[in-house]
């Protein structure tokens, strides 16, 4: 699905990424952990296509395809999927209108059919039910006024409605209480799919009792230091991180 | 039966003869301005006494006035002998005599706008004869508003066949002597609208779906006076969302809009004049003054302006808040690209008790343009507990263009409140992040990001017009970023 090889990245002269190797297969889902500005986030958006990073050296392959060749749009019609850290505010647009634009640009690139008003407002009364939303948000803004925790259980519904391949979920579950974190989890895990995966970047194990990932990966200057299953989330939870980056200076 | 069909005609007889299709002979004065110009202009058109009177008085007032350097636009000098202020409209026989003769570029744009098919030959400016829809879509209207007791027809006509209105009416909001160029519009003005809403009067429509089918070419100097009589009420929309080719650069209108008691007044305009090419070359110089008067107790004016074209836009259509009670709103988006300038924005002068402002001025600057909100409030002492809201925001695309806001409040009531909120911001890439990320395309994204911005004012729009006023603005802004 997903595979990242030797990728360095510099900001401002900065650099950020130095060395990225992952490898992510469909079916699988991973978890980036890691400390404050180890590049997680980084990782994130480069893969999403944002502009504002210098790729000075590596590949990134999307079911064998050149990612980093895309531009941003085409790489999400491709089935690649971003849910934000920070998901901004676009005043006057629609929630739900910038979503079914969203779809269709999708539909369209796949040389589907576009769906129409009415099936769209079935599918995503539907969507929004399981998120548990209420249906205000069908006429809202994007994230006009949203909660912290409101933003990111929209950032999840775009996920449902747009079904990707891949998903990098990034710090989704910061600011969320527990109930809300449940709803999230629910979300992800429904669409677990042996033909999708699912990379999670997160501060806290918690968030993996609720979804339970194939991969923990420690990030930390810029590149993977340590990879395990998902007993390492839990060591981390017990030794933070200080005994990794000790072993690696060791 | 046998009467009414006769009626029908005569009406349509009447109007096409002397109405807003042709009633100018096909010959034009040279270049040039003195009283002799003023004089032939109210001889050809028959005028009564007292409108040359009327004309001459402004023209004298002219001479002595400056042509007004406070706005924040730039351009050459206007030599004011090099103006044919008498023109014949363009004549049929090099008119376009089928849409197959137009342009095709022309009609790809009417196309990306929206624009009903029946309507787009008038707009190409196809011979009139062969419009046959719209000629008789027009008809049907001018019955309807007959049966009203509206008045909707030429300020010529208007001239002959009400003159008392117009003699009571005319320059009562903005006098001649009001600025440079309202009077040289009273001196010179050719023709326009004229509309008479009487007492108790719903207009039965939008006089905009009539206006659209029926109306003439504008001219370079135009005249709208739209009186709405003690609880009448009416929605006016000028203008078009196609663009609009004009021989004439200068463009010097002036709107009057008077609402007695309980009157109300909806005044939409549509601009989208040639606004010169990509280099700043030609397109229309727009020096319009638009001022509406609540005259009586509890009565309203809203404009709402989705201004795009010309090269340079100096307009402040204005509210005279007399009536106690009497509300004034201003709603306007502005854009501007390339080489654009537009300096506009309203005056609310609150002289009633009780009377309450609301100005939402959207502001979106792209390529090398200039745009400047520049509103007044006015609050006098007589205008006990008088409100304001005033909210300008800019959106700026790319980093060579530039957005000025120039607020002036002046409060003479110490009851009165005065709210202003202004904001500035360039169109995010952190939003046009979020788009592109679900798959939505730049040009797409950009357009939902920028109809997003001006929706409050869009929804003042008259529903039909709404969504071509959209579709415009991405016309506008096409490749604007990126």
């Amino acid at each position: 699905m997903l595979k990242i090889s030797n990728l360095t990245a510099r900001v401002a002269g900065k650099n950020i990424l130095n060395g990225v190797d992952l490898e992510v297969n469909a079916g699988e889902i991973h978890a980036l952990m890691g400390p404050n500005g180890s590049g997680k986030s980084t990782l994130a958006q480069i893969l999403a296509g944002r502009e504002d990073y210098e790729i000075t050296g590596g590949s990134v392959l999307f079911e064998g395809r050149d990612l980093l060749a895309l531009p941003p749009e085409e790489r999400a019609r491709a089935g690649l999927f971003l849910g934000f850290q920070y998901p901004v505010e676009i005043p006057g647009v629609n929630n739900v209108y910038l979503l079914k634009a969203a779809l269709n640009a999708k539909r369209k690139a796949a040389g589907e059919p576009e769906v129409d008003a009415y099936e769209f407002l079935a599918l995503i009364k539907q969507k929004m039910k399981f998120m548990q939303m209420s249906e205000s948000f069908l006429t809202r803004g994007v994230n006009e006024g949203f909660s912290g925790g409101e933003k990111k259980r929209n950032e999840v519904l775009q996920m449902l409605v747009l079904e990707p391949k891949l998903a990098i979920l990034d710090e989704t579950d910061s600011g969320l209480d527990i109930d809300a974190l449940k709803v999230v989890s629910n979300g992800v895990n429904s669409l677990r799919d042996p033909h999708r995966s699912v990379v999670l970047v997160t501060h806290y194990q918690r968030l993996l009792d609720y979804i339970v990932p194939d991969r923990v990966h420690v990030f930390s200057g810029g590149r993977i230091l340590k990879s395990g299953d998902k007993s390492l989330a839990l060591e981390l939870e017990k030794r933070g991180y200080d005994w990794l980056q000790e072993s690696r200076v060791a | 039966m046998s009467s009414k069909p006769q009626d029908v005609e005569a009406l349509i007889g009447r109007k096409y003869q002397h109405g807003f299709v042709t009633d100018i002979e096909s010959d034009s004065l040279p270049p040039g301005l003195d009283e002799e110009v003023v004089r032939a202009i109210s001889r050809k058109k028959q005028e009564p006494a007292f409108l040359l009177d009327w004309r001459l008085k402004a023209f004298r007032h002219w001479l002595t006035m400056r042509e007004p350097q406070w706005a924040h636009v730039h351009y050459q000098r206007i030599d004011y002998q090099d103006i044919s202020y008498y023109s014949a409209p363009r004549t049929p026989a090099n008119a376009p005599k089928s849409l197959e003769e137009v342009d095709p570029k022309l009609l790809a744009t009417y196309a990306k706008l929206g624009i009903p098919l029946h309507e787009r030959a008038r707009l190409a400016g196809v011979a009139v004869d062969a419009v046959f829809d719209s000629v008789s879509v027009a008809t049907t209207f001018k019955d309807k508003l007959a049966k009203a007791g509206v008045i909707f027809c030429s300020f010529s006509d208007a001239v002959h066949h009400h003159p008392e209105l117009v003699e009571r009416y005319l320059g009562s909001v903005v006098p001649a002597a009001d600025n440079f160029f309202a009077a040289l519009n009273s001196a010179v003005f050719s023709d326009g609208s004229f509309v008479y809403v009487p007492a108790g009067v719903r207009c039965p429509m939008e006089l905009s779906t009539y206006f659209r089918i029926n109306a003439a070419k504008t001219g370079q100097f135009e005249r709208t006076l739209i009186i709405a009589a003690e609880g009448a009420s009416v929605s006016y929309l000028e203008g078009c969302t196609a663009p609009m080719r004009d021989e004439n650069q200068l463009h010097a209108a002036v709107v009057e809009l008077v609402a007695l008691d309980d009157a109300r007044i909806k005044y939409s305009t549509v601009q989208n004049w040639y606004p010169g090419d990509e280099n700043g070359i030609g397109g229309i110089f727009n020096f319009v003054t638009k001022r509406g008067e609540c005259r009586g107790r509890n009565s309203k004016i809203s404009w709402t302006q989705v201004e795009t074209g010309s090269a340079i836009t100096w307009k402040y259509p204005s509210c005279v808040l007399r009536g106690d009670n009497s509300v004034g709103e201003f709603y306007s988006v502005a854009v501007t690209n390339n080489y654009q300038q537009a300096d506009t924005g309203t005056k609310m002068i609150h002289i009633g008790r009780n009377t309450r402002s609301t100005i939402v001025s959207k502001g979106i600057s792209a390529g090398h343009a200039e745009n400047t909100y520049r509103g007044q409030v006015k609050i006098l002492p007589s205008a006990e507990g008088a409100r304001n809201f005033t909210q300008c925001d800019s959106l700026l695309m790319g980093a060579k263009c530039a957005a000025h806001t120039f607020p002036y409040m002046e409060v003479k009531n110490p009851t009165a409140v005065v709210e202003h909120e202004a904001s500035t911001s360039k169109i995010g890439e952190d939003q046009l992040f979020y788009c592109l990320q679900r798959g939505i395309s730049q040009e797409d994204a950009v357009n939902m990001i920028v109809s997003g911005f001006c929706k409050v004012v869009f929804k003042e729009l008259p529903m039909e017009f709404a969504v071509e006023a959209q579709n415009l603005l991405s016309v506008s802004l096409e490749g604007a970023v990126g």
